[in-house]
């Protein structure tokens, strides 16, 4: 099956001149307003850099590379590159076509950092290769697997067994380092199960005495492949999928998805349930940040602010439950709107946690934010400047940490963020303290957010009346015969998303939350492209630990927040 | 416990039954946490639920140092040899409980990097089924355990004693 672009591309585009050799083949714009450029391959790393350097375009962010597999094609896969300018808010994305016998492509390593971890999950999933990139091996899948995963003609259940013998350890620590003392020095291995690399991450170290001479971060421990699993779902089945990629706010990935959907369908959903996703997901995202803080500061040692802020989250448990049936993983977006409406004490129960949650929130910031062990423990710990956070692909409460106010409510509002009056909490010395600070602060905006919209939530339905998206009420689907051949089409075919591509981007609690969906028309997702934010973060996470101590890796790590579920997919 | 002669006797069968109260009671867990579930195993052992009510509140991290792996969340697997690896290590006697959907038969995950259950590889006492399971689930999974361990029913028991003949010994 042949998926082509339906973008309208113009032989004269107003970036046309930009690009006077034959490097660009086609440039348009897709009905995002993103730029879509088709470029050879022989020119990729030019335009790249091009892209990065001209004034104008200066896309200092590369927030997603990913593959897709068309094998009826000549050139069997597309590789698909996502970038922005942070100033302006363009959006780009760039594709090149490649061989399946000649699958190579320049690495993007030396343009943005951002591109190291990007381009292994495409060689892994793919088996592009990516010359000259510094450390091009698996990455999502363990040490003993063969094939590339993602290719339409991989069998989804294949599985190949990992013994403990092959586990890798990587070339550079299996050599013997004598410093200068002739001392030997030590390899760390951290993790995957460790209390403090909370599950599913692990680091090998290189220690001289505590310090840390180089790490490296291996992870695909939670590689569930959702990606693979989507495309064998229909669309609203993938809903529960993308609930456990962040599960500490399952909400917002939820939402974040059935937005990119309704995006390619041309609807959107009815206010009300506009109204209620916002502020279920502002609760998420201080559900979020208050595991993330929590388990933070266990690993620093100090326990009972885990407790209070889990009281929180069991609080917030109990709304969501009464609303979705599910406390953690909730399912409860659906493309068009809610699977149903709120309960009949919603805004009684959202009033009552806005007066619950400050006073624990408070408590911590007593206990915490002057507190002299924690400050000698972060300050300083940990910092990258707000030049070398964007080009690691940064977002979130970790990049506004290092300075840059950007957060995707403010700079491209979707479901009506703009009506909200809010602040962009930002900080300035990026280390470990700050991303502390910053995401205390976020949670007393996200309060903020609520409170406006708990006063202004609108009567009426919580999902569209499409019916080409939505199922009929069921009373119709009994009583009336079109009703009930609604009903059947959409249970038996499924949603039809027209065919073409598109890229949507939220604010996750950790950052950009992106959908990169490819439709070929037909019941089921052709592509489904997650870019998670914690991918972005976690792959600086090793550079960031050299020269630092043991503890100091901990206590970095924690501030990260990186929830595997989402790092792994 | 049996003597020499390979008979039982009265005194001995109450010092298994002795051992039992005891180790059910003073369970110590290895959470096992990799996924979703372990974010509700933390809700366990909050002060909400507090796991402290059925004396398995002593989590640790050390194999060493517990005696109930509590398996919460997806095993892929790159993961596996890891699991079995920390399971090896944990002290005998050692109970297993598998928390969630994905840790009993791979939940919807029938996919090709993960584990379609970890019975594959390690011995299972109890399955809580859920996605995730409720808080109340996993202390039903644990009082059930419990029952277990004082019946002696647990696999570890089993693998000990391959044919508990408790008639006899009871006798
Ligand atoms: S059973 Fe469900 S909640 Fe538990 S780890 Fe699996 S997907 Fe997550």
């Amino acid at each position: 099956m042949t998926v082509s672009s339906t973008q309208s591309l113009t032989e004269r585009h107003p970036l046309a001149d930009a690009f006077p050799g034959d490097g660009v083949e086609t440039i348009g714009n897709d009905a995002d307003g993103h730029t879509v450029l088709a470029v050879d391959r022989s020119h990729l790393l030019e335009i790249l850099r091009q892209l990065r350097d001209d004034d104008r375009f200066r896309c200092d962010f590369l927030s997603d590379i990913c593959g897709v597999d068309y094998p009826d094609r000549q050139q069997r896969f597309d590789v698909v590159y996502h970038l922005a300018n942070l100033d302006s808010g363009e959006r780009y994305r760039v594709k090149v076509a490649v061989d399946e016998d000649d699958a190579v492509l320049p690495s993007a390593y030396g343009v943005w950092k951002a591109a190291d971890w990007f381009e292994r999950e495409v060689w892994d999933m793919f088996g592009v290769r990516f010359e000259g990139h510094p450390n091009l091996k698996r990455i999502l899948t363990h040490e003993a697997f063969h094939g590339h995963p993602l290719r339409k003609d991989y069998d989804p259940g294949q599985r190949w067994l990992l013994t403990e013998k092959d586990i890798m350890t990587p070339e550079w620590a299996r050599e013997e380092q004598l410093d200068d003392q002739h001392m030997e020095s030590q390899v760390l291995n951290l993790g995957p199960s460790h209390p403090a690399t909370h599950g599913t991450l692990r680091t090998v170290l290189r220690l001289e005495g505590e310090n840390i001479v180089k790490a490296e971060s291996e992870i695909g421990y939670l590689h569930r492949c959702f990606e693979k699993m989507s495309e064998t779902h229909g669309w609203q089945q993938v809903i529960p999928y993308t609930d456990r990629l962040n599960y500490c706010s399952s909400m917002i990935n939820g939402v974040g998805y059935a937005l990119a959907v309704e995006n390619m369908l041309g609807i959107e959903a009815p206010p009300r349930a506009q109204v209620v996703r916002v502020i279920l997901s502002e609760l998420s995202r201080i559900m979020d940040h208050a595991v993330c803080l929590g388990a933070n500061l266990v690993d620093l040692g100090a326990l009972t602010n885990f407790w209070y802020f889990f009281q929180i989250r069991e609080e917030i448990y109990g709304l969501l439950e009464s609303c979705a049936g599910g406390r953690l993983t909730v399912s409860y977006a659906r493309i068009g709107g809610l699977a149903h409406d709120v309960p009949a004490d919603f805004e009684e129960q959202v009033r009552r946690l806005l007066d619950y949650i400050p006073p624990f929130v408070a408590d911590v910031d007593k206990l915490i934010t002057r507190n002299r062990i924690f400050r000698d423990r972060t300050e300083g710990i940990g910092v990258l400047s707000p030049e070398e956070a964007v080009a690691w692909g940064w977002t979130g409460p970790c990049l506004r940490a290092c300075g840059v106010p950007y957060d995707v409510r403010k700079a491209h509002p979707y479901m009506g963020y703009e009506q909200y009056e809010f602040d962009v909490p930002v900080a300035t010395t990026g280390d470990t303290y700050a991303r502390y600070l910053v995401r205390m602060e976020e949670i007393r905006q996200s309060l903020r957010i609520i409170r406006q919209a708990i006063d202004n939530l609108p009567g009426g339905p919580v999902i569209t009346d499409d019916h080409h998206v939505a199922l009929p009420p069921k009373e119709k689907v009994y009583t009336e015969m079109e009703s009930l051949i609604w009903h059947f089409k959409l249970i038996f075919e499924g949603i039809k998303v027209p065919p073409g591509d598109a890229y949507h981007f939220t604010e996750g609690a950790n950052g950009e939350l992106g959908y990169y969906i490819v439709s070929d028309g037909s019941g089921t997702p052709y592509r489904i492209k997650v870019r998670p934010p914690c991918f972005a973060l976690y792959q600086a996470y090793p550079h960031i630990l050299e020269g630092l101590l043991v503890p100091d890796a901990i206590a970095i790590l924690g501030s990260l927040n990186i929830i595997a579920g989402e790092l792994d997919r | 416990m049996r003597q020499p002669d390979g008979s039982s006797s009265m005194l001995t069968t109450r010092v298994d039954a002795m051992l039992g109260w005891v180790r059910k009671n003073s369970l110590w867990p290895l959470p096992f946490g990799t996924a979703c579930c372990a974010i509700e195993f933390m809700s366990v052992v909050s002060a909400h639920y507090d796991l402290a009510r059925f004396g398995a509140e002593v989590v640790r991290f050390s194999p060493r140092q517990a005696d109930l792996m509590i398996v919460a969340g997806t095993i892929t697997d790159k993961m596996a040899p890891a699991v079995k690896r920390i399971y090896d290590q944990m002290a005998e006697p050692k109970y297993v409980i598998s928390m969630g959907a994905c840790a009993c038969t791979g939940g919807f995950y029938r996919a090709y990097h993960v584990v379609q259950g970890v019975d594959e590889f390690i011995p299972v006492d109890v399955y809580v089924p859920g996605c995730p399971p409720t808080p109340e689930a996993l202390m039903h999974g644990i009082i059930k355990l419990q029952e277990m361990i004082q019946n002696g029913e647990t696999k570890y028991d089993r693998l000990k004693h391959p044919e508990p003949d408790r008639t006899a010994s009871a006798g």
